[in-house]
């Protein structure tokens, strides 16, 4: 799992019928000090996040896919929490 | 998964059997703000793409799942046509 920031929406008509209903998000990952980590991407929302919160992601074709109840589907990523908050200690 | 823009399509007549009748495009991946980010690739198309158009594609096999029973031996494919996207 990896920590993200939910960076914004993506609306699509055209889709694979297993994203039907789906939300996706544009998520950007986040290292623990909250500076962004390669390049943003696309996670099916299964916990009803909104733009601008750190979120928990799972990047890892199975894990998303129960995340979104449905078997096969065609997905890779998907948002499984949001952080209410987070604690390092050295 | 990952926006792209559809930058071409691949003709291959000789193939994997269960290619067989699958469309192959070229994508160059994208930013969130547009801008091309990383090296492009060949996927292929589950949602009925055109060249020109912002789509959102998947790696690693969950991208032959669209055709099922097929295995298709493939490592990236396409499964939506994004019609607009917004940054918070």
């Amino acid at each position: 799992m990896q920590i993200a920031r939910v960076v914004g929406t993506v609306v699509a008509t055209q889709k694979h019928a297993k994203f039907e209903g789906a939300k996706l998000l544009l998520v950007q990952p986040v290292a623990l000090d909250d500076s962004p980590r390669g390049t943003p991407l696309l996670a099916v929302d299964s916990v009803g996040a909104g733009v601008h919160e750190k979120v928990l992601i799972v990047i890892e074709g199975r894990a998303a896919g129960e995340a979104l109840g449905r078997k096969a589907a065609p997905v890779d990523a998907a948002i499984i929490g949001i952080i209410d908050q987070l604690d390092v200690t050295e | 998964m990952q926006l792209a823009k559809v930058i071409g399509d691949v003709v291959v007549t000789r193939k994997d059997e269960n290619l067989a009748s699958i469309k192959l495009m070229i994508l160059q991946p994208i930013a969130a703000d547009g801008s091309n980010t990383g090296r492009t690739l060949i996927a292929v198309d589950a949602a009925g793409a055109g060249v020109g158009e912002t789509v959102f594609f998947v790696r690693g096999k969950e991208a032959s799942f669209p055709f099922y029973p097929t295995e298709v031996p493939t490592d990236a494919g396409i499964v939506g046509i994004v019609d607009h996207w917004d940054l918070g």
